[in-house]
Order: structure tokens, then C-alpha cells, then sequence
């Protein structure tokens, strides 16, 4: 797979169950290389668009293809592309860690020569390699939770699907599950967690879905949402000399929201252009500038706003 | 089949090697391997000693094998509380999901798990056996014939097949293990009843009779295989959660294949009658042969069960019909109020077919429906055997109001077929309770537009016509 290439194609997507619909005619895309983080309640739909993707659960209506294979007619093709973290571990507590992986390893194909090497390099990779040989009743939430994704990455897949990647991981295993995701992603893959904790998707997403009964309510980049929710960014100039009531003379198009003795804040929309023009205009004034920056919006604002928008309301669609 | 037996038989490994790290699978399976079938040569050697002393060695001899049949049973019941929580138990513990995202297609996870769930309490019960059989050869000195061996051990792997079978149908269906275990009566009961009819036929010593259960068994078990294969997918283990019986989903399918989207009575005749007759054809085709074979066996019985032929002379019968008019007013023919009773004799019978049918892939219920033919066919034989002419008989006796009642009965076993027959046909999409529904959603048709209908002319003709030709025929 090439960079750029779209590996998950999303069209329409419905799911019903009897006489409930869990997923409400979804569209979306992810290129390899990129990391879509989907965000919804609970029942919002996330696990089984997931489950869709791997060809678990039979869409109602629509179409997905993940890796070039359609989930419909080639499921096993897609499951073969695709290493999933469930949102239940699924492991087996009487099998020793090493034994589980191969067992998988097995499944997916892999030859023993290469399933050996994998299981070393994944074991290190996320500090269980002496633990090994326990059973996994013996592992704790944490050490489960990455032994689920070196199960997930085992076949070095196309396509990873992670559901609440670092949910029930210390704050150190949890770093060491997102630094992997990184390094995953520059590997050119595309991946899609399904995650609650809002300032990992942040960091981790290039596009973010914000999911609600079954429909996409919300979509774009974490900029472009903040954006569109919570108004063009506003930014904060702290000054070493007091402003004394003087008014700064601003470029046009601009707006001073607020201001104190020492400092100001404004918003726009090209923050590229109209910062260094005020930072000029400061400058001419003989007002020295300490530093100016970003007033700092949360994901968790963005994703509130989105999910108690009234019901029907589209709030973003990037392209 | 090769292609699908090798990653299904990863998955047997893995199970087996499961659950002999779990002592409690291990320790019975032991017990019943070592343990009992010593407690069995015990009950042997003391019941022979026994009987030999009051002259009756032919209950020890009867003893012996029988015990040996009990000895391989025993370890295979192990095998369905495996099976029933082989599905539904690794989707509580919530370790199922992994296994289902990955490229294993449906039949290799069936057949990975069916085999596991089988193959250790059969290997099992085999060992039993041979320990049973060095004991009881130490001891008493007997060895079995090996006809009756063989029998035993297809006999242990066709019970073993049958309950593992049934038990992974519930388990991949079930939503919780609760409702499994709930519902594996539906396999105890029947195997207890097929245990204690074998058991007479150890005591009996009819043990060719044995072939014919264990032919019986193993279709059975084979249409449960596929029933399994058939209903078996990802999506029901996974979609459903909760065991909600949702009526109003229910009786939505059950309309619409009822209605079939038809707006008024007229177009309903017109347009699904027809539908839902092309889709009984085939079932309607194999139940007509059925009958012609069912009628060709009531033939043969003739030959083999012959009637003294004085009961069937023609002259008899001619003497008795004309003195027996009144014989047959006592018996309520030529009276109006017998059209209904006797049209619902005949709806009872399609009822009873109706529900056994049900529980046995259909089969059960056209043998129901079949022994009329087999009456038929026995009494033509017989007749034509006293010199009456076949077509006579048939066109005296049977053509009058078999005219309407052979369709009428047709139709209905079609129906009965199609809707056994459903349990183990792949159904795309559709759980088996929707399959069955829109099968229930024919069976009704059937029944309201020809069924009911035909029987209540057949009944009258019955009542009415028939014993007029037969008199007028035979009457002298």
C-alpha cells in the first residue's frame, strides 16, 4: 500500500437490528498513512461500524471496502487485511501469552519462522517479553490490554481498528500504546480507534467523527471542528508594558475580544496573515510583546457542543 | 474439504488443549474412563455369579454387551455440556470476538469447534470400552462378537455426533449460557429415549436392529450438522444480546410473508397463492413420491402379513355390506353432522404431522401423513389378492373423496417438508426464527386456502358419496 492510497472507503452505511437502526447511513474515508479517532456515546454506533469493517456484522444498507476488499463478498479477505483491538480483550486466562500470540499467528497464516520473529519483536516492543510464558489470568488490565493489540498488529495488517486503544493503562503503558500508534501511522497504515479519551484523539487523530445514534453529526480535523464549534480561534498577546487605555490599532477585519493592563485578545480567521501584522502594529506603538499564542480549546468543548446539538443537525462535514 | 479441515483444526487444538487444562472437564472424563467402566466389570462379574445361581445365564449374557453400550455412552455425556457452552460460553467470557475477526470462514469455526467439543469424551469413551472389555475378558472371560463391537462404537460415535450436533446448534443460537442449558432438553430428553430403546434391544438381542439406530442417528445428526453450518454466522453471535421474545418484530415478518405485500384479498389470491404454491413444488414432488412409495411399502407388508383371504372374499363382502346398511348408519355415514367430525379427524392428523414435523426436519411428520398410503397399498394387495380388482377397490373405496383428500394431504406435507426443511437450509440473511416464520407464513396459507377447504369436501364426499359407490359397487 502506497501513501495516500484510500484503504477504508465508507458509503452509506446502515445497521439495523430487528427493528432498531445502530448505524444510520454513515460516510466516510480514511488514506493510509491517516488516523480517523471516532468519538460518540456510548451507543452511539462506533463498535458496530467497527464491527462492520471486519466483516463481523452484515450492513443493512451501503457499502464499506477495507483494503480493496469489499466487506460483503470477500469477508475473509477483509479480515485477513484488518488487526482489531475489541472493545473486549478476548483473551483465553489458561493460555500462556507466547502460546495465545502463536495461536493467532497461526490463523492469520503466518509461517512459524515469522510468527516467531513478530511475537519477539511485539512482546519487547510493549514490555510483556518476561512475561511470556504466564497465563494471561495472571496478566494484569494493562499488560491484557497490549498483549490484545500485539495480537491486533501480529500480521502487521493494512488496516488497524482499535477500540479504546489505552482504556484500563497506566499513564506509562499508555504513552508507550500511543507513541506505537504513531510510529504505526508513519508506517503507512490506516487506522481507526474508537476511543473516549478526547486529548488522545486530539493527539493521535487527523480526522476526527464525532458519532451520534448512529450518525456522523461531526466531522473534519481537530482544527477545522474546533473551528466550526467553537468559532475562529482566539489568540492572547501578553505585553512587558502596560496598555494604559490605549488603543491598539488593529488590522481591519480583526476583532479585540478582550484586554487588561498587560495583555490582549483577539480573534481571527487567518491567524497566518493577521498575526504578524498586529505584532507590527504593537511593535509600531513602541508596545514590547512578550509572546503570543493560541488560547488553548479542548476537544472535550468541541465534542460536548457537538453531541448536545439538536437532534438532525449536521455540524461539520470536511471534504 | 481439505482446504476448510486445516485452519478448523487449529481451532480444535487450541479448544482441546483448553479443556484439558481445565480440571473440570478432565477429572469426570477420567472418572468415566477409568473409574467406571471398572465399576461396570464389577457390576458384570457380580450380576453373572448371580444369575448363574438361579439358572438364568441368559441375563448375564444379555448384561454384559449391554453394559458395554453404557460404558461408551457414559464419557460421551460429557461432550454436551462442552458443546453447549462452546459458543455461547466463550461469548460470555467475551474472548469470542477475536476469534470472529479473523479470515476463518464459518464452516472452519464450526467444524473447529464441533470437532473439539467431540473428539476428546469420544476418545474417551473408546478407551472406556477397551477397559471394559479387558476387564469383563479377565473376569467372566467374555469377548465381544465383532459385528456387535463395531456396532457399539459407530453406535458411541453416532450418539457422540447426534448430542454434539444438537448442542452446538443451541449454543451458536443461544444468547447466554443460562438459556443453553435450558434448552438442552430438547437433546436429553430425546437421547434418554433413544438410550432405553436401545437398551431393549441389547436385552432383547436384536442387535440388527442396532444398524437401523445408528443409521437413524447419524441422518439426524447430519441434518443437524447442517442445520448448524446453515444458521451459524458471525452477526447472530455477536448482534444479539439479550433472549427478548419481540412480538411485534415477529408477527411483522409473519405478515408481510403472509401478506406478501399483496394490498387486497384479490391481488393476495392472485398474485402470493401462486408464489407460495411455486415454492412448495419441490416439497409437493417429494412428498407425491413419498406416498407412491409409501403405498408400494403397504404392498410388500401385504406379502408378509397376509389376512386369512376369507376376510376380503368379494362374496363376503358383497353379503356383509348389503346386511350391514344398518351397521353403516350406526356409524354415521349419510348424515350431515358426520362431514365435520370427520374433516377434523383429518385436520388433527395434518396438525400432529404439523408439529413433530417440526421437531424432526419434517421427517417425522410425513410418516404420519404416509401410513394411510401404506394402509392403502396393504388393503389393495390384500383385496386384489381375494380377487377383487385393485381399481375397483381404489376407485370404490379410495377415489371418491381421495379426489380432494390426497391434494388436500399433499399440499399439507408439502408444507410440513418445506418448514422441517428450513431448519436445515441455508437461509441468506435470515436468523432461523425469521426462516421459520415465513415458512410458518406458507405452511398457514396452505392450510386456510387448500387444506381446510379440501378436507371439508373430501369429508362430505367421505361421508356421503363413497360408502353410496361402495354400495352401489359391492352392494349386490
Amino acid at each position: 500500500m502506497t501513501e495516500g492510497e484510500t484503504m477504508i472507503i465508507v458509503e452509506n452505511l446502515r445497521k439495523n437490528f430487528e427493528d432498531f437502526t445502530a448505524v444510520d447511513g454513515i460516510s466516510f474515508s480514511v488514506k493510509a498513512g491517516e488516523v480517523l479517532a471516532l468519538l460518540g456515546p456510548n451507543g452511539a454506533g462506533k463498535t458496530t461500524t467497527v464491527r462492520m469493517l471486519t466483516s463481523i456484522l452484515r450492513p443493512s444498507e451501503g457499502r464499506a471496502s477495507v483494503a480493496g476488499h469489499d466487506v460483503v463478498a470477500n469477508p475473509e479477505a477483509v479480515r485477513a487485511s484488518v488487526g482489531v483491538l475489541t472493545e473486549n480483550h478476548g483473551l483465553y486466562a489458561r493460555m500462556p501469552a507466547v502460546e495465545y500470540l502463536h495461536f493467532f499467528g497461526e490463523l492469520y497464516g503466518m509461517p512459524i519462522a515469522l510468527r516467531a520473529e513478530r511475537i519477539d519483536f511485539l512482546l519487547t516492543r510493549f514490555g510483556l517479553a518476561d512475561a511470556r510464558q504466564r497465563r494471561i489470568g495472571e496478566y494484569s488490565k494493562g499488560m491484557r490490554q497490549k498483549l490484545a493489540l500485539a495480537r491486533a498488529l501480529l500480521h502487521n495488517p493494512p488496516v488497524l481498528l482499535l477500540d479504546e486503544p489505552t482504556s484500563a493503562m497506566d499513564p506509562e503503558s499508555a504513552r508507550l500504546v500511543r507513541d506505537a500508534i504513531q510510529e504505526l501511522r508513519s508506517a503507512e497504515r490506516a487506522i481507526i480507534i474508537c476511543t473516549h479519551n478526547l486529548a488522545e484523539a486530539e493527539e493521535l487523530a487527523d480526522q476526527i467523527a464525532i458519532i451520534r445514534r448512529g450518525k456522523i453529526i461531526a466531522r473534519g480535523t481537530p482544527l477545522d471542528l474546533k473551528q466550526q464549534l467553537l468559532g475562529v480561534g482566539e489568540f492572547e498577546i501578553r505585553l512587558a508594558a502596560t496598555l494604559n487605555g490605549n488603543l491598539v490599532n488593529i488590522p481591519p477585519g480583526m476583532q479585540i475580544s478582550a484586554q487588561g493592563a498587560k495583555w490582549l485578545r483577539f480573534r481571527t480567521r487567518q491567524p497566518e496573515q493577521d498575526n504578524p501584522k498586529i505584532l507590527k502594529a504593537l511593535l509600531a506603538q513602541n508596545l514590547p510583546v512578550i509572546g503570543l499564542q493560541e488560547v488553548p480549546r479542548s476537544l472535550e468543548q468541541v465534542y460536548l457542543q457537538a453531541v448536545s446539538a439538536p437532534e438532525g443537525v449536521e455540524v461539520s462535514y470536511a471534504a | 474439504m481439505l482446504r476448510n479441515l486445516r485452519p478448523a483444526l487449529i481451532v480444535t487444538r487450541r479448544e482441546i488443549r483448553d479443556q484439558f487444562r481445565d480440571w473440570r472437564i478432565l477429572v469426570p472424563i477420567l472418572a468415566l474412563t477409568l473409574f467406571f467402566p471398572g465399576l461396570m466389570n464389577f457390576a458384570a462379574r457380580e450380576a453373572v455369579s448371580f444369575v448363574e445361581r438361579y439358572g438364568a445365564p441368559i441375563i448375564g449374557d444379555r448384561l454384559i454387551p449391554f453394559l458395554l453400550m453404557v460404558v461408551g455412552f457414559f464419557p460421551i455425556s460429557v461432550s454436551l455440556v462442552i458443546a453447549l457452552e462452546s459458543f455461547v460460553g466463550e461469548k460470555e467470557r467475551r474472548s469470542i470476538e477475536p476469534l470472529l475477526s479473523s479470515p476463518l470462514t464459518d464452516l472452519q469455526l464450526y467444524l473447529g469447534k464441533l470437532l473439539a467439543v467431540m473428539l476428546p469424551p469420544l476418545l474417551a469413551s473408546y478407551l472406556g470400552i477397551v477397559v471394559y472389555l479387558w476387564g469383563v475378558y479377565r473376569q467372566v472371560g467374555w469377548s465381544p462378537d465383532p459385528i456387535l463391537l463395531l456396532q457399539v462404537v459407530a453406535l458411541t460415535m453416532v450418539q457422540s455426533l447426534l448430542m454434539v450436533s444438537g448442542a452446538v446448534v443451541i449454543s451458536s443460537q443461544a444468547t447466554s449460557a443460562r438459556a443453553a442449558n435450558l434448552l438442552a432438553s430438547f437433546i436429553i430428553v430425546p437421547t434418554a429415549m433413544l438410550l432405553i430403546g436401545e437398551s431393549m434391544i441389547m436385552f432383547w438381542a436384536r442387535y440388527h436392529i442396532l444398524w437401523w439406530a445408528i443409521f437413524g442417528q447419524a441422518l439426524i445428526a447430519g441434518l443437524l450438522v447442517r442445520t448448524g453450518i446453515a444458521y451459524f454466522n458471525r452477526e447472530e453471535l455477536l448482534g444479539r444480546e439479550l433472549d427478548i421474545l419481540n412480538f411485534k418484530w415477529g408477527w411483522q415478518v409473519f405478515w408481510g410473508a403472509f401478506s406478501g405485500g399483496a394490498k387486497t384479498p384479490a391481488a393476495w389470491i392472485l398474485r402470493e397463492i401462486p408464489r407460495t404454491l411455486k415454492r412448495l413444488a419441490l416439497a409437493l414432488f417429494c412428498v407425491l413420491a413419498v406416498f407412491i412409495v409409501a403405498g408400494w411399502v403397504g404392498a410388500q407388508q401385504a406379502q408378509i402379513f397376509v389376512l386369512p383371504p376369507e376376510i376380503m372374499d368379494i362374496r363376503n363382502l358383497q353379503d356383509g355390506f348389503v346386511q350391514s346398511v344398518e351397521g353403516f348408519e350406526s356409524l354415521r355415514f349419510f348424515s350431515v353432522e358426520s362431514v365435520p367430525l370427520v374433516a377434523m379427524h383429518n385436520l388433527r392428523a395434518v396438525l400432529l404431522a404439523t408439529v413433530i414435523g417440526i421437531f424432526s426436519f419434517g421427517v417425522m411428520g410425513l410418516i404420519v401423513l404416509m401410513l394411510p398410503f401404506i394402509i392403502i397399498g396393504y388393503f389393495t394387495v390384500t383385496a386384489a389378492r381375494a380377487g377383487i380388482s385393485p381399481a375397483l377397490f381404489l376407485g370404490a373405496f379410495i377415489l371418491p373423496h381421495g379426489i380432494l383428500e390426497i391434494p388436500a394431504i399433499a399440499i399439507a406435507g408439502a408444507a410440513i417438508l418445506r418448514m422441517g426443511a428450513t431448519l436445515s437450509t441455508p437461509a441468506q440473511g435470515k436468523t432461523i426464527g425469521e426462516a421459520l416464520l415465513r415458512a410458518l407464513a406458507d405452511w398457514v396459507k396452505a392450510i386456510l386456502i387448500f387444506v381446510i377447504p379440501l378436507l371439508i369436501g373430501a369429508a362430505a364426499l367421505e361421508v356421503f358419496v363413497t360408502p353410496a359407490v361402495v354400495l352401489r359397487i359391492f352392494g349386490g
